[in-house]
């Protein structure tokens, strides 16, 4: 345990340590594409430090007491010695997807391998992606996530090896759903990076879906980055579900480039975790694109969701919409920042957003920051944030009618999130995540699969 | 069945009600009326068992077990029903899932089993016809986007599936054009039974032309100053409130 170490510099400095031991190794082990950068990103990283209150981006997530601990780094790839299925099998018959294994943040071919997808898609995992097929990679890897904007960005490209990676060709319409299972399990506290790459082409379509699980007890400390681009007329859809126990802290930073004509929606749904950041942002970079993006929290005891957007309004004619809702009790904290920044040429913009957070006790605390960058003069744009408690009026009514106090209370946790959850398009999918929300609200440990250690934490 | 004795209650430090008596027999209907501010509603929330009212004496029993000892949920159970003046809107509480649970909460309590879905939409379609409910707004969230009509008869619609002992209509005729109200009155009218009773809390005579009561009462500055039986509600109307806060001394 690190706990004596509280200097920023200091804390900083070990974590230059543990990339220097490790970037030899790199140097011979990894595809030039993702080395290129890591010294640039290393010292972005010492210049930006770990974030504290200071930091205006992370003021209500400081993110220096999660890196105080000492962790391992899993560096190279480990042998895994179990089925996926054994560990854990998808109580979901009717979603029936692609499934995909990164654990600890590295990509593992199942035995089952053979993915159902449509020719000319790749999938797989990153590091060995772009050893294969290094021209698939290099234009496209690291040209969204900026070190210099955000020094998680800078940590992440400086240890990145592996994650994810998904290629969609030009038309192709991938009709399963990609899931993607990130699991953490080692035997040690463990301090974990991942990378991932999506790329679509233009006219391409693609449904992901990410779950984050934690295996055991160990403490976790999860760091990813994630570009995605979206061609032209291209749609992509991802729902990551997260579910973590509460030693563990995860920042996911998700980065979309849409080209012209195409649409994204994304789902944020936290349904556990010591402390969740979900950085997004998207950049709509061609006419008439559409961004959906929503997000739902439901936290408790002393969890931390922290949900910070940046929509940028590049060309004219977009549409972007934000909403976020936010369920807190006991002492749980929230937070929500949400820019939307619209550029000097996207006139005829329309950009929504909206937060709305339920605090069940008096002990819940949520900040909303909403923040407008409006440089041209012919746009829509909104925001509106609510922070309250149980309608009062709505819980008497239910229980005029009969309806126990805590059903409806229950009753009434559900319909504030409906509104997100209707959103997402996939019957099947949608149920599943009502399904887990209303478990989440009954005080059951919502577990997005049948998880065969029964870590209760 | 339901028995007042003395009620005295307060928001906030103010005396709403200033000592209620009342005693509703089996089978009886009785309207309070009385003018605005009077404490008609006060004394149906009370009874509902809403929260934010200070009982500072008095009594009610009902069924001969004491009120106050019973949650609202536990009240409505046995048998009180509160149609509400302002039904609250819910989005996201789809109505089908809330009046199946609510049914299904009473008869939980009555040691019946609950009903099927199946069996749950057959009586919703006989008790949608009673008060001409539309489909439409049983495929909705609770009272989301309905008219103030509508709310009404929604409400109604839930007295008929639950079919309490006892029903207070508190204000259910204000906001109606005669059409709806007609429509809530069958449904109460339909309802009634040697064994149930309503209160009907209004401003005005006109339900009353439906709504044959058996007494009215006239509650002014918190208390019962006036009782007798369905001519003092046509009284009331050709004189208005004014005859009344002069003999109450205003």
């Amino acid at each position: 345990m690190m706990n004596a170490i509280t200097d920023a510099a200091d804390l900083s400095l070990m974590y230059l340590a543990r990339y220097r031991e490790a970037a030899d190794r790199w140097m011979k082990e990894t595809p030039p594409v993702l080395h290129r950068n890591r010294e640039t990103a290393i010292r972005e990283f010492l210049r930006q430090g770990i974030p504290s209150k200071k930091n205006e981006n992370y003021k209500y997530s400081p993110l220096q007491p999660y890196f105080s601990w000492e962790y391992d780094f899993q560096h190279s790839r480990n042998h895994v010695d179990f089925q996926l299925n054994e560990v854990f099998q998808c109580d979901i018959p009717q979603l029936d997807t692609v499934l995909m294994l990164v654990m600890n943040g590295w990509f593992h071919s199942l035995n089952s391998e053979r993915y159902e997808l449509p020719p000319g898609v790749i999938a797989g995992s990153l590091e060995e992606i772009a050893a294969a097929h290094p021209g698939l990679v290099e234009p496209w890897y690291g040209s969204l996530a900026e070190p210099a904007e955000d020094p998680l960005v800078a940590l992440n490209s400086a240890f990145a090896r592996d994650g994810f990676f998904i290629y969609v060709p030009r038309g192709v319409r991938v009709e399963k759903p990609i899931q993607v299972i990130n699991l953490q399990e080692a035997e040690h506290d463990t301090f974990v990076t991942q990378r991932n790459l999506v790329i679509v082409d233009p006219g391409a379509e693609v449904n992901l879906i990410i779950c984050d699980h934690t295996l055991n007890a160990n403490r976790y400390m999860v760091n990813d980055v994630t570009e995605i681009f979206v061609g032209k007329n291209a749609r992509v859809d991802v729902c990551s579900v997260q579910n973590q126990h509460n030693r563990a802290a995860s920042v996911h930073s998700v980065f979309f480039r849409q080209e012209r004509d195409s649409r994204i929606t994304s789902h944020a749904v936290t349904l556990h975790g010591g402390m969740v950041r979900n950085n997004l942002k998207a950049l709509l970079n061609g006419e008439n694109c559409e961004a959906n993006l929503y997000g739902m929290a439901f936290i408790d005891r002393k969890q931390h969701v922290d949900n910070s957007l940046q929509v940028i309004h590049a060309f004219p004619n977009c549409q972007s919409n934000q909403h976020y809702k936010n369920v807190l009790d006991d002492e749980s904290s929230g937070a929500f920042s949400g820019r939307i920044h619209v550029l000097r040429d996207a006139q005829k913009t329309n950009a929504y957003q909206r937060n709305n957070s339920l605090l069940l006790t008096d002990k819940a605390l949520m900040q909303t920051k909403p923040q407008l960058i409006i440089e041209a003069d012919d746009v829509k744009c909104s925001h509106g944030a609510t922070v309250g408690q149980i309608d009062e009026d709505a819980l008497f009514y239910l229980r005029s009618r009969g309806i126990e106090e805590s059903r409806a209370r229950l009753m009434l946790m559900n319909a504030f999130s409906y509104e997100v959850v209707q959103q997402i398009a996939a019957d099947p999918l949608r149920d599943r995540i009502s399904e887990l929300v209303d478990k989440r609200l009954r005080g059951d440990v919502a577990r997005c699969h049948e998880c065969a250690y029964r870590c209760d934490c | 069945m339901l028995s007042i004795k003395n009620l005295c209650v307060s928001i906030e430090g103010k005396e709403i009600l200033t000592g209620i008596n009342l005693e509703v027999r089996p089978g009886e209907v009785h309207a309070i009326m009385g003018p605005n501010g009077s404490g008609k509603s006060t004394l149906a929330n009370v009874l509902a068992g809403r929260e934010g009212y200070e009982i500072t004496s008095g009594e009610i029993t009902f069924e001969g077990e004491d009120l106050f000892e019973l949650s609202p949920e536990e009240r409505a159970r046995k048998g009180i029903f509160l149609s509400f003046q302002y039904p609250v809107e819910i989005p996201g509480v789809p109505m089908v899932t809330f009046l199946k649970t609510s049914v299904n909460e009473h008869r939980k309590f009555k040691g019946e089993k609950p009903l099927t879905a199946g069996e749950f939409l057959k009586l919703m379609r006989e008790k949608k016809q009673m008060v001409e409910m539309d489909t439409e707004l049983t495929n909705r969230s609770v009272n989301e986007g309905f008219s103030g009509g509508e709310k009404k008869k929604n409400e109604i619609f839930q007295m008929a599936l639950l079919e309490p002992r006892l029903s207070i209509l508190d204000e259910t005729d204000s906001g109606l054009d005669i059409d709806a109200l007609k429509i809530v009155a069958n449904g109460v009218n339909a309802l009634k039974s040697p064994g149930r009773s309503t209160i009907v809390i209004t401003h005005y005579q006109r339900l009353l032309d439906y709504i044959i009561p058996d007494h009215v009462h006239v509650l002014y500055k918190g208390k019962i100053v006036k009782s007798a039986g369905r001519e003092l509600a046509l009284e009331l109307e050709e004189k208005g409130y004014e005859w009344i806060k002069q003999e109450n001394g205003n």
